[in-house]
């Protein structure tokens, strides 16, 4: 025996070490036929890590006071050794973090990862995404630009449009009469430690569901069926080394093009950073347009379309939980959009377009005739589970393979 | 001995603990909760504010500080007034029934003095600051634009139909305190 072993052997009694190493990894059999899509939950991990850590290092500079926090965050990016570097890390990080996690649940549509037996497993990814947008959401306000300001003030006065208590509760979460230095205090206590732990726990959560259920695949067969006589799947392969491995390749593109982002165009044309948010929070001057930041733009849109307060709000959170609910709108048996009908495919396209289109309408300002081109967009982003429930009932799908081609 | 176990009576304790541990769960989560609310140095900055108007010319706007919010008063000439009558039917809350405003600005003009407007710079829909656009054209009476959402108002402060914000613009408690010089948060007599 080596000491290496006598050290491990002394550790697993006292602490899983070895089998947690051979659950999650080296013993965690996926099914051997992921695809370009299978990349973007480990990329969503890695960038979740470098938020943290460049999120540390930017408290260390920061001041989330009213009076000082436009003017620290100036002085990260003028003075602070390389402070630049994180906080561009930091901001382009955040966009990084979308683009991820809207590819990685484009994947789960597509691949019905949200299917019987993961529906727990895509309600654990649908509250990161809701953390992670609060995340977000609180995050932008601290540089305490115009942007951060007024974009706080529109999304706080969303709970306004609750009946009876929406101004009380306007009044609470803000703990002033406008957005204040109160506001910036306790965003920065929620943004720094509340949500960012809620996240991770939520991740390990994602990630334990996973494991106990098993990955999806493109051709949405369950591995599971067929084992052989060491009760492995045949058709899986330990993640260590195998995806491991894959994963760094889909790190080191991810990596090259985040670099490009974050040297050459870390304000991506007013689309990461805005411009407005570049002038300190004026309470008494709106800027002429405002939009949210690109993750948020096609909620927004939504939100715009509806012409009724109320309803407005209403069908903005609809257009979340209508996700949520996911699971149990796709009333199919068949995962894989590679077996699935026609229908289904030209649904998840308009799923697909209306998405895009809103999240473009909600980014300009708004005109009579964009207006009706968000409704109708709207109808398309909701048509999508209504079709779908319809659909899949019946679905004239193709033949599912036993066991997944390669 | 498992024969011996009063299952009721173990089922009657296990209810009474949660019920007071619980009890005791919502005691201690007010303090926390509290805690969010306006501050009383936040309260005690919606004191009155005053505001000299000596020099405002009919026809302009300024914008004074009260609680933290934009409050604006706007010296409207014979035209702007006159324009309140003619888009009646363009408006939303024509009487201001739904709207907040004291009851001694619940008038037409939506003002003490008709020349005088004092109101909070805030769109009712999601808390933009409106601005101030007073010329008058073909297709626009003139009032307040707010740039967030397209919402409109005219120059009392009324809201038009077809926008998203659903009541008039707020009247703070006012009142003239001299001839030239308005306290805003405090109420008067009409």
């Amino acid at each position: 025996m080596s000491k290496e072993n006598n050290l491990m052997g002394w550790i697993d009694a006292r602490f899983p070490l070895t089998k947690m190493w051979e659950d999650h990894l080296s013993k965690y059999y996926a099914p051997k036929n992921f695809n370009f899509w299978y990349f973007f939950g480990s990329l969503a991990l890695l960038v979740l890590v470098l938020q943290i850590v460049t999120g540390i290092f930017l408290t260390m500079h920061y001041k989330p006071d009213g009076a000082m926090a436009f003017a620290s965050v100036e002085y990260i990016m003028r003075d602070v050794d390389w402070g630049w570097l994180l906080r561009y890390m930091h901001s382009t990080g955040a966009s990084a973090f979308f683009v991820v996690v809207y590819l990685h649940m484009f994947r789960g549509l597509m691949y019905g990862s949200y299917q019987r037996p993961r529906e727990l497993l895509w309600l654990f990814g649908m509250l990161i995404f809701l953390a992670l947008m609060a995340e977000a959401f609180m995050g932008y306000l601290l540089p305490w630009g115009q942007m951060s300001y007024w974009g706080a003030q529109v999304i706080i006065s969303l709970f306004g449009a609750i009946p009876v208590i929406g101004d009380d509760i306007t009044l609470w979460i803000r703990g002033d009469f406008v957005i204040s230095d109160a506001t910036l205090n306790r965003f920065f206590a929620l943004h720094v430690i509340a949500v960012p732990l809620i996240l991770v726990m939520l991740v390990v959560m994602h990630v334990l569901a996973l494991h106990e259920v098993g990955s999806n695949n493109p051709d949405g067969v369950e591995i599971k069926k067929n084992k052989d006589e060491n009760g492995i799947p045949v058709d899986g392969i330990p993640f260590h080394p195998y995806y491991s491995v894959k994963d760094i390749v889909g790190v080191v593109v991810f990596l090259i093009l985040f670099s490009v982002v974050v040297f050459f165009m870390p304000e991506m044309n007013g689309y990461f950073l805005e411009y407005a948010n570049f002038e300190p929070a004026n309470p008494f001057k709106t800027p002429e347009h405002i939009a949210p930041v690109w993750y948020f733009t096609p909620f927004y849109a939504i939100l715009r379309a509806v012409p009724d307060k109320l309803m407005g709000v209403i069908g903005m959170f609809s257009a979340i939980i209508v996700l949520f609910l996911l699971p149990w709108f796709d009333r199919g048996k068949v995962h894989s959009i590679r077996y699935r009908s026609n229908a289904f495919k030209y649904l998840l396209i308009m799923f697909c377009i209306s998405f895009v289109a809103l999240g473009y309408l909600g980014a300009i300002p708004a005109t009579e005739g964009r207006t009706w081109a968000a409704r109708l967009f709207t109808l398309g982003y909701f048509g999508y589970f209504f079709g779908l429930w319809f659909i899949s009932k019946n679905e004239n799908t193709k033949p599912v393979p036993e066991r997944v081609t390669s | 001995m498992s024969s011996d176990v009063d299952n009721s009576r173990r089922r009657f304790l296990t209810a009474a603990t949660t019920v007071v541990g619980g009890a005791g769960v919502v005691a201690v989560a007010v303090p926390f909760l509290a805690s969010w609310n306006p501050s009383a140095r936040a309260k005690s900055a919606g004191a009155p504010v005053e505001a000299n108007i000596s020099k405002l010319e009919a026809g302009q706007q300024i914008i004074v500080k009260w609680q933290g919010k934009p409050v604006w008063i706007v010296r409207r000439d014979d035209e702007a007034l006159a324009t309140l009558s003619k888009i009646e039917p363009e408006l939303r809350d024509v009487m201001s029934d739904e709207s907040i405003q004291p009851a001694y600005a619940k008038n037409e003009h939506r003002s003490i003095k008709p020349e005088y407007l004092v109101v909070v710079g805030i769109c009712t829909h999601l808390g933009c600051s409106p601005t101030y656009r007073p010329e008058i054209t073909a297709d626009w009476m003139g009032g307040f634009f707010c740039p967030c959402h397209g919402s409109k108002f005219d120059f009392a402060g009324r809201v038009f139909k077809g926008v998203p914000a659903p009541t008039n613009l707020v009247i703070p408690p006012h009142k003239f305190a001299a001839e030239n010089v308005v306290l805003i948060g405090e109420d008067g007599e009409a």
